[in-house]
């Protein structure tokens, strides 16, 4: 009964086109929530119960009817996903409301018919297990991201940036094919259910390497992480919070998808995953750093946060290679604790981004400041997501990192030589991207919304409806529910590590629950000593005298709101120690030695990704150059093209006849 | 609860201790052991200016940075006698607790609209970033030699790992105590006494704050000494030695950590900006050179 809804409610998405303007968002509310609510509750009863839900369509595909599967980790995505795409929908609500009449009607109908399409797809990725089916709804989903991401495709930038995403979505789709024929070529059925026994008699490490580029390009794993700080800026807010808290969450899916089967191969898998978790978590955080585009900033630390799951979860593997129970435990918990946190911070944290982004008309967060006085809820809920996307506590990011910190603590209390240095190399990269994001969102907070404006915006500065706060509310609130309460939240988690073949015979660590449950006292302690010194502070200044005056400008009068420490000025000492890592760019014209009047003069300074400039963009530009050299075949003479397939002949011939092929 | 009673007692002393010292060793009689908790006790009676360019995230700053040093405290063990909350991986709690109070000192700074201010935040928040893995590589080297993985059970059995406890117990008080002088903003990476806001590190980024405020900052700071103190004693003194030798050698120690600041102090001229960060990072790459020794020790190697 459930899937039949199901099939009629992503049947009846069509109807957004035939609706009028004002209705279509009210049509497109309703169907994604019937969805939710179905979808959630498999989620919920596969959870509770233990065994997997299974549902099946009514139709067929490729003489089969596509059967939907719902283990628990499929579960704990559908959930993710469900709740972000709900909080996207509310805050579309009043993001969109201007683009109503700038619009024209096709436009808001693919809009709106694709995000309904979008949010279908990613729990269907998560639910089938069947290849060719799953093939179908990855590429759906990159279709309809990509009709999103256009949404504002009159701008040459947004278009281009949008092909950009698909052609590498393609990729991505690529590997897989390859990765599903694979399976196939040796098992007989294309599906992830044959990966058990694919893995039993093959190498595992080739298999989930071609899987992990599939899907690591959905992930935003560096090197294959460059469509994520174009795609993210360029879609309109809402798009952006679901891009980055769930969709690139679906290429951990994937990963983690493979790795419930992995049976050998468990220590080069895990240095690779490692490796390159570390290097985008380090990479990701401090391009972050350089960025005056606020979502841009924010996109580059979804790679950071995508880094710190991938560390956990090759911590696990690192565990299983070196039969450590608790690192296992504790590595991939942490990593799929990560998964949730991420999606909710990430999306609050997008969702403020696009509220200045609306009220200003500017991303630019060179030009603002001060946003602090004119839309203090949009600020809070930055400041408290920005606080737990840090991993600082008493927030839910804390209790993610937390549980990574803490599994490889306890390796390294009793690890041999190559797992401790393994170990010790998690734990600087991990404090290490600690330190930054720290660095990094002092920044971005403090420049954006703190201090005094640094430009003057048309238009009056005030807070952005209810629609566009109440989704950072509601994820501030279960932002604090994992920060306070850890212990019930990780239990679930322990329940779908079950799913996961590698941890059979390995006991969680029975203290971890106590662990959690200490944190979750002493961040009430935490709260208490606040508000006791607030309050303590608000009895004190009852008696005595509270005056405001200006700044102390150190002897200086003329102090004014450009004197403010800019986001260049801030990130300039780290840039020195880290110049060999990223190239900087400055567009500086100098005086001319006739210019007498000089005219007015710009300068501009762009951080830029030297992974992407030197491992992608420089193969690209040669193969660009080399390309028109085949072209010399094409002489566009009728006889030279009729001697092709003759030499082609002889040549297959001769082949043939010497037994080469 | 005695950690937390401890670090307050020191913490109560410290500061005035480092200011005689350092007036002694300078030809001065100096001010009272005791002249820091007058001036903090003046700051109370004295009325609060806020600028007027900062928001009223400027007044929850300092209220959540003295929560979270005293939150950090409460995993704090001393010998025997456990921190108010003490589990697994609890330095991990205490160097985020840390780094909490660290965010919002940053953002106060920011929240004024000065370049000063600005120019001291982002000083802050550069040097505490290079810091960070030394610290957290040292707790993992302890961790790695005395097999176990919280504050409590690291320091209870540090003595009794191997005979070369005391070596390890010397470099982790060598590296805490400038992790320490790191943490504080005070030389050679920053002099407290600069008379310049270009050059400095911690002073600058609290111009805008007064009264009650600045008497919690003041508090903060010397807390954060007692901090460091009580790690340093965990280092040096064992756990099995009567209290009667304990405590005593607790505050010797401590005075000896003042001196020693003191001392440095007097007689070392501060970094140059440039150089810091090579300082800093040199740190992490002594706790590295740490885990080789204890691999080494381990029989590992």
């Amino acid at each position: 009964m459930d899937i039949l809804i199901f099939q009629i409610a992503l049947a009846s998405s069509a109807v957004v086109f035939l609706a009028p303007k004002n209705y279509k968002y009210w049509i497109s509310l309703i169907i994604s929530a019937t969805l939710i609510l179905i979808s959630s509750g498999w989620a919920i009863e596969a959870i509770a119960g233990s065994k997997a839900v299974i549902r099946e369509f009514y139709f067929e595909f490729w003489d089969k009817k596509p059967e939907l599967v719902i283990d628990k980790l499929s579960a704990f995505f559908i959930l993710v996903i469900n709740f972000t795409v709900l909080t996207g929908f509310i805050y579309a609500k009043g993001y969109l409301s201007p683009y109503l009449k700038k619009k024209s009607h096709i436009s808001l109908s693919i809009h709106f018919f694709s995000l309904i399409w979008l949010h279908s797809s990613m729990i269907q990725a998560t639910m089938l297990r069947e290849g060719m089916a799953f093939l179908l709804v990855w590429e759906l989903m990159a279709l309809s991201s990509f009709l999103l991401v256009i949404f504002n495709g009159e701008n040459k930038d947004v278009l281009r940036t949008g092909i950009n995403y698909l052609v590498q979505m393609h990729l991505g789709f690529g590997a897989l094919l390859v990765g599903f024929l694979m399976i196939k070529q040796a098992t007989g059925t294309a599906s992830f259910d044959a990966l058990p026994i694919y893995f039993q008699d093959h190498n595992n490490f080739w298999l989930f390497l071609i899987f992990f580029f599939g899907f690591g390009i959905k992930a935003g794993f560096i090197p294959f992480h460059s469509w994520l700080p174009r795609a993210h800026p360029a879609a309109p807010t809402h798009v952006s919070a679901i891009m980055s808290g769930v969709i690139i969450k679906v290429g951990i899916y994937g990963i983690l998808r493979v790795i419930t089967h992995l049976q050998s191969s468990f220590l080069e898998i895990s240095i690779l995953v490692l490796v390159i978790s570390a290097i985008s978590g380090l990479m990701g955080v401090t391009l972050a750093i350089f960025q005056h585009d606020l979502k841009k900033l924010l996109a580059y630390h979804s790679i950071e946060n995508i880094g710190i799951i991938g560390i956990g979860i090759g911590a696990a593997l690192l565990g299983k290679y070196f039969d450590n129970s608790s690192l296992i435990y504790l590595g991939l918990g942490g990593a799929l604790l990560h998964v949730l946190n991420h999606s909710l911070f990430k999306s609050a944290l997008f969702y403020s981004a696009g509220s200045v982004l609306q009220a200003t008309g500017t991303k630019n967060i060179e030009q603002l400041g001060g946003i602090f006085r004119k839309m203090p809820v949009t600020s809070m809920l930055f400041l408290i997501s920005a606080l737990a996307i840090c991993g600082l506590p008493p927030f839910n990011g804390f209790i993610s990192e937390f549980l990574i910190y803490n599994g490889v603590f306890q390796n390294l209390t009793h690890a041999g030589y190559a797992n401790s240095l393994a170990s010790i190399a998690i734990i600087v990269s991990l404090a290490l991207i600690g330190g930054l994001a720290i660095f990094c969102f002092t920044k971005a907070f403090g420049v954006t919304f703190l201090g005094v404006s640094r430009s003057s915006f048309t238009g009056p500065l005030k807070e952005r409806p209810l629609s566009m706060l109440i989704p950072g509310g509601m994820i501030v609130v279960v932002i604090l529910a994992i920060g306070f309460l850890p212990a019930p939240f990780f239990r679930i988690i322990q329940s779908i590590q079950g799913e996961f073949a590698f941890v059979e015979g390995h006991i969680s660590p029975a203290v971890t629950d106590y662990t959690l449950s200490q944190i979750g006292k002493v961040n009430l302690v935490f709260a208490l000593i606040v508000i006791g010194l607030l309050a303590l502070r608000w009895l004190h200044q009852r008696s005595i005298a509270v005056s405001h005056g200006p700044t102390w400008g150190c002897g200086y009068t003329a102090a004014d709101h450009k004197h403010q420490y800019t986001s260049t000025s801030y990130a300039d000492n780290l840039r020195q120690i880290i110049q060999p890592f990223i190239s900087f760019k400055k567009n500086y014209e100098g005086f001319a030695e006739e210019e007498i009047f000089p005219k007015p003069k710009t300068f501009e300074t762009h951080g830029n990704d030297k992974i992407e400039e030197k491992l992608i963009m420089k193969p690209i530009n040669w193969l660009k150059d080399q390309m028109p050299k085949a072209g010399l075949a094409q002489t566009g003479s009728i006889n030279h093209y009729l001697l092709y397939p003759i030499l082609f002949m002889i040549a297959v011939g001769l082949l043939t006849y010497f037994g080469i092929i | 609860m005695i950690p937390l009673l401890l670090i307050f007692i020191t913490a109560f002393f410290f500061p005035g201790i480092i200011g005689k010292t350092k007036a002694i060793f300078s030809g001065r009689k100096g001010a009272s052991v005791l002249q820091p908790y007058r001036d903090i006790l003046k700051l109370f009676r004295k009325g609060s200016v806020y600028s007027e360019n900062s928001t009223l995230i400027f007044q929850f700053t300092i209220p959540v940075y003295i929560a979270g040093l005293i939150s950090a405290i409460l995993v704090l063990p001393f010998g025997t006698h456990p921190g108010f909350i003490s589990f697994e991986g609890d330095f991990v709690f205490f160097g985020y607790m840390m780094a909490l109070s660290r965010f919002m000192m940053i953002i106060g700074a920011l929240d004024t609209a000065s370049g000063f201010e600005g120019m001291g935040a982002n000083r802050e928040a550069f040097y505490s970033m290079l810091i960070e893995p030394a610290f957290f590589v040292l707790l993992g080297t302890l961790a790695m030699f005395t097999g176990f993985d919280s504050f409590y059970d690291i320091f209870a059995n540090l003595h009794y790992t191997s005979y070369f406890s005391i070596l390890v117990a010397v470099i982790a008080t060598y590296l805490l105590a400038q992790i320490c002088l790191v943490e504080n903003s005070r030389l050679p990476v920053d002099d407290p006494k600069t008379h310049l806001e270009l050059t400095m590190v911690h002073e600058v980024m609290i111009l805008d704050h007064s009264g009650f405020d600045l008497a919690l900052i003041h508090i903060g700071n010397a807390l954060k000494f007692g901090i460091f103190g009580l790690l340093i004693a965990n280092c040096v003194i064992h756990v099995e030695w009567s209290p009667g030798i304990v405590y005593p050698l607790y505050f010797l120690t401590q005075v000896l950590f003042a001196v020693a600041i003191a001392i440095v102090e007097s007689f070392r001229a501060r970094n140059k900006m440039a150089f810091n960060p090579q300082y800093i990072i040199n740190l992490s790459a002594i706790s590295l050179l740490l885990i080789f020794v204890i691999l080494i020790i381990n029989n590992n190697l």
